[in-house]
This record gives structure tokens, C-alpha cells and sequence, in this order.
């Protein structure tokens, strides 16, 4: 198993990292699989995903997935990143060892989830 | 930047001698050991002599030395062996939670074939006790294997004491000792064992050869069928210049002797005393004495493995981890599971295992790399997150 070059920089670099200070939406997701643990956070302005962050506890493609997903997200239209699929983090990454696939699911379920807590914290259904 | 090398207990870099010991016999000695012309001859004595290198350092006789493919071949003649050979004595099986899967899954195999398997416990340092092995004998009980020291954690079982018991109720004992030949003494009376499994990788030997000693007169059937190489336990050509390597390799280490035990050991504890007095929120697994001296299973608490694995190899170091990431099967360590470490704990920990080629330095270059290492996936750990703002509030 490798990790291809992306991985492996949004690894040692991640984008985005860390908590955020009143986020509009926090999703927070573990991987049933393996026990790992994403924290997503958002804010958001008129319908649209202005900064991402996130605390991510896991392995490389974990990490590198959290990252990859909250650079995706930034200045898109909620309807829109809730397109954003596992594959898409995947693919944007250059591709992921096929026993890695599971970690992407983590990425865009704390997505998923983020930004439902915001819809529900403004009450749209 | 230099390689670390901290994953010993995985695999050791072939030592110089024993690459010039192989080269010699890939270009020159060619010949069946089985065949009775010149060249075959000159194979067989080399094969013989590492045989004898073997008897010596197992205490016994060179009849009794079965050369095989490596420590998972050993494992699998010895237990599905032993069992098949004893079906009609009984089917019951005694081993321990905590033995490598070479032995694990063959004794799940039995358990298809009608078999019952007892897997033993082991305490919060990962050792079994004597009186578990003894309260679980049966009338049935054909076979006991426990391994001599644990892969992961490196806590050496008391082998001499149940072979004792083994002895006393004429039950077929097989010890794996991959990890403690040419490290510890494996004298098979002493430990009272009727069957030991060894591996030449792991003692700075090729890969792909091992051994099984099989002490006369234990009934035992192979599991392959051929030839009558290696008393027709173990049919097939042998792989003639892997057993002289390994031989060599052997030689060497029983010279040696306990000064390179000891050596390690000095490494090993230099490393934890850093570790600790460096990182918070560290934990030891393994027997604090009882232990390999060169395996060192630590616990980083907040943080998962695999990403601090990748993380030490961006500075030249190789370990390894018992966390559910690192596995195919994303499942943690179930040696760990078997000492009471809960899932989440596991999921941290680090295993970095010592050899011949490990100096001061790299121990050093290792507790410059690690604290940042792991200090930077905490900060971004929501867990750690969460332990500091419990401890803030409390
Ligand atoms: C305790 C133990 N048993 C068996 C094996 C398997 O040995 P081999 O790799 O030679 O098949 C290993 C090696 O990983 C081991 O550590
Ligand atoms: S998140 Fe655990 S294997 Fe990737």
C-alpha cells in the first residue's frame, strides 16, 4: 500500500486545520471501521460555505481526506457541496489504496453533518 | 538523512556475512542435497553443518531439526500436525490469545475439522499464567502451544514452568520462539518443549527458511507430501542456500551471546526514559522485565498510529503500530484487546523493536523526531481537544 504524492502533502501539510471559533455547523463523525474521529466546522454566509476547518484523529488518508474536503467546500453553495461525494474527495486526491476508501466516507458524512447542524440550528428543514 | 531502522521485530537487514555465505552457495553450490554425486554431497554438508549449528544451540539432536519455508510453515506443520496425528487420543487444543496468526489460524482451521480450541488469556502485561494452563487441560488434550516472546509487545511466557506441567500430564508441546531464537536460550529441555518454531528472517538471516524441532518420538503428520526430505515431514527440495545462511546467521548470534541482549536493552530504556520524560500521555505495554530487550510498545495517547508511522518515516525512521489503521483487516491489535487495551487506546500505539545495526544516535535522532511527531497530530486531534478543555474546566 501507498499513498500517492497528494496524500502524502495534504498529510504533512493539511489545509484548514484546527477548531473554529463560532462555527455555524459542526459535524462530528467516527469511523465505525476503525474508530477514527472528524470534526468539520463551517461558517456560512448567504447560503454559501465561507471557511471550513477541521480536527481530524486517524490515518494519513483520514487526515489527508479532512483537508482536501474542507478546500473543496470553501465558496461553494450548501445545495452544492452536499454533491461532494467520498469519491470526489478520493479522486481530488489523486486516488486512494482501495482498504483506504472507508476513511473518505468519514469526510463527507462530518460534511453531510455540518451542514444539516447548521440547517437545523436556522431551523430549514 | 540516514535510515532508522526501528522494525526488527517485522523483518532484520541481512548481516554481511551471512549475504556472503548465500552468494557463495547461489553461485557455487548448486547441487540436491539429496543426490549422491560430488556436487550434491558438497550441498548436503554445507545444509548438515547448519543443522548441526541448530542441534547445538537447541540442545539437541540433529535428527531432530526439520528445516521449512520460515516461522508460519513451523507453526502450521507443528499444530495442525501434532493434531491430526492425535484425533483419535482427542481433540482438544490449548494455545493462548495472544499467539501470532500462523498459529492462531490453523488452530481456527481445526476448529472446522472438529477440533476444540481453548485461547488462554494473558494479564495487563501480556503474560499467561501457569495455573490457567493446567485448569484448562482435559483428557482430551493433545497440544499446548504458547508462544516463547510476543511479537508485538516482546513479554517472554514462562515456557520452562508449563512444560512442566505439559511433561506431567504427557501432553505434545510446541512453543513458536520466532521472536527469542538466537536471543534467548531456547534449550528445548530446559524449557521442556517437544516442538519449537523458528524463523531466520528475524535474526538477520534471508527470508523465506525456518525450522521446527520435532523431539523422537512425537507423533506428528506433515502436512505436504513428496519427498522424503527432512524425514518426509517436510518434502520438497530444501532451500539449500536460505538454510545455510540461516545457519550462519544463527552461528553468529549464539556467539555473541547475551552481550548484544544487553546492548539493546541499554537502547531500548535510553528511548523510553526520552519518551517519557518528553511526551505526556504516554503508556508502556509489555512486561516491564519479563521482555524481549529489544522491543519497545509504547501507547500515544490522542493520537492514531498509522499517521505517526508516516509521519517518523518523513524523518527516516521505520516502526511500526497496533492500530486498527495499519491492519487490512482495520481491526487493532488483538494482542493488546487480549491485555484489556480498549480499542481507542491501541489506536495508538507505536512499536519500535531494536537490532544489531541501532546505535545511541539513532535513539537520540528518534526523541528529536517523535515529541514534535506526535505533539503536532494532537494538535489537531479532536479527542485531545476535548481532554484538554475537560482538564480546564475541572
Ligand atoms: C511470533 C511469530 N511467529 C511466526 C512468525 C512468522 O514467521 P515467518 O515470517 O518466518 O513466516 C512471526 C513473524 O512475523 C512471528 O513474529
Ligand atoms: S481512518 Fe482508520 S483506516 Fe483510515
Amino acid at each position: 500500500m501507498a499513498y500517492s504524492e497528494k496524500v502524502m502533502d495534504h498529510f504533512r501539510n493539511p489545509r484548514n486545520v484546527g477548531e473554529m471559533k463560532d462555527p455555524d455547523g459542526v459535524g462530528k463523525v467516527g469511523n465505525p471501521v476503525c474508530g477514527d474521529i472528524m470534526e468539520l466546522y463551517i461558517k456560512v454566509k448567504d447560503d454559501t460555505i465561507v471557511d471550513a476547518k477541521f480536527q481530524t484523529l486517524g490515518c494519513g488518508a483520514a487526515i489527508a481526506t479532512s483537508s482536501m474536503v474542507t478546500e473543496m467546500v470553501k465558496g461553494q453553495k450548501l445545495e452544492d457541496a452536499l454533491k461532494i461525494s467520498n469519491s470526489m474527495v478520493a479522486e481530488a486526491l489523486g486516488g486512494l489504496p482501495s482498504q483506504k476508501m472507508h476513511c473518505s466516507v468519514l469526510a463527507e458524512e462530518a460534511l453531510q453533518s455540518a451542514i444539516s447542524d447548521y440547517r437545523n440550528k436556522k431551523g430549514i428543514k | 538523512m540516514g535510515r532508522i531502522y526501528l522494525d526488527n521485530n517485522a523483518t532484520t537487514p541481512v548481516r554481511p556475512e551471512v549475504a556472503e555465505a548465500l552468494a557463495g552457495m547461489l553461485k557455487g553450490c548448486y547441487g540436491n542435497p539429496s543426490t549422491l554425486y560430488c556436487i550434491g554431497q558438497e550441498a548436503h554438508v554445507e545444509m548438515e553443518h547448519a543443522r548441526d549449528v541448530m542441534a547445538g544451540i537447541l540442545g539437541c539432536n540433529r535428527e531432530e531439526v526439520i528445516f521449512t519455508s520460515g516461522g508460519t510453515e513451523s507453526d502450521n506443520i507443528a499444530v495442525l500436525g501434532v493434531a491430526r496425528a492425535n484425533r483419535k487420543k482427542g481433540n482438544h487444543i490449548i494455545t493462548t490469545k495472544i499467539e501470532h496468526h500462523a498459529v492462531l489460524n490453523p488452530c481456527k482451521a481445526l476448529e472446522k475439522e472438529g477440533f476444540s480450541v481453548t485461547y488462554l488469556p494473558v494479564d495487563k502485561y501480556g503474560m499467561v499464567d501457569p495455573a490457567d494452563v493446567e485448569r484448562s487441560i482435559t483428557s482430551g488434550t493433545v497440544l499446548i502451544s504458547i508462544m516463547h516472546a510476543n511479537n508485538e509487545v516482546g513479554t517472554i511466557q514462562p515456557i520452562a514452568e508449563i512444560g512442566k506441567m505439559a511433561r506431567a500430564h504427557k501432553i505434545t508441546f510446541h512453543t513458536d520462539a520466532v521472536q527469542s531464537f538466537g536471543k534467548l536460550s531456547v534449550n528445548v529441555n530446559e524449557l521442556g518443549v517437544d516442538l519449537l518454531s523458528a524463523s531466520s528472517h528475524k535474526i538477520y538471516g534471508p527470508k523465506g527458511v525456518g525450522l521446527l524441532y520435532v523431539r523422537k518420538g512425537t507423533k506428528i503428520l506433515p502436512i505436504m507430501f513428496g519427498g522424503h526430505q527432512e524425514r518426509s515431514l517436510r518434502p520438497g527440495t530444501e532451500n539449500v542456500p536460505g538454510v545455510v545462511g540461516f545457519g550462519k546467521a544463527a552461528e553468529l548470534m549464539a556467539a555473541e551471546g547475551p552481550a548484544e541482549e544487553a546492548r539493546l536493552l541499554k537502547l531500548r530504556e535510553r528511548l523510553w526514559e526520552g519518551i517519557k520524560a518528553n511526551v505526556p500521555h504516554v503508556k508502556l505495554n509489555g512486561h516491564p522485565t519479563m521482555r524481549l530487550a529489544g522491543t519497545l510498545n509504547v501507547i500515544f495517547e490522542y493520537v492514531e498510529g498509522e499517521s505517526i508511522i508516516l509521519s517518523l518515516d518523513e524523518h527516516g525512521i521505520c516502526a511500526a503500530s497496533g492500530s486498527a489503521c495499519t491492519s487490512d483487516a482495520l481491526e487493532p491489535s488483538h494482542v493488546l484487546a487480549a491485555m484489556g487495551v480498549p480499542p481507542e487506546k491501541s489506536h495508538g500505539a507505536l512499536r519500535m523493536s531494536f537490532g544489531r545495526e541501532n546505535t545511541e544516535q539513532d535513539v537520540d535522532k528518534v526523541l528529536e523526531a517523535l515529541p514534535k511527531v506526535v505533539e503536532k497530530l494532537r494538535s489537531f486531534s479532536p479527542i485531545y481537544k476535548d481532554f484538554l478543555k475537560q482538564q480546564q474546566t475541572a
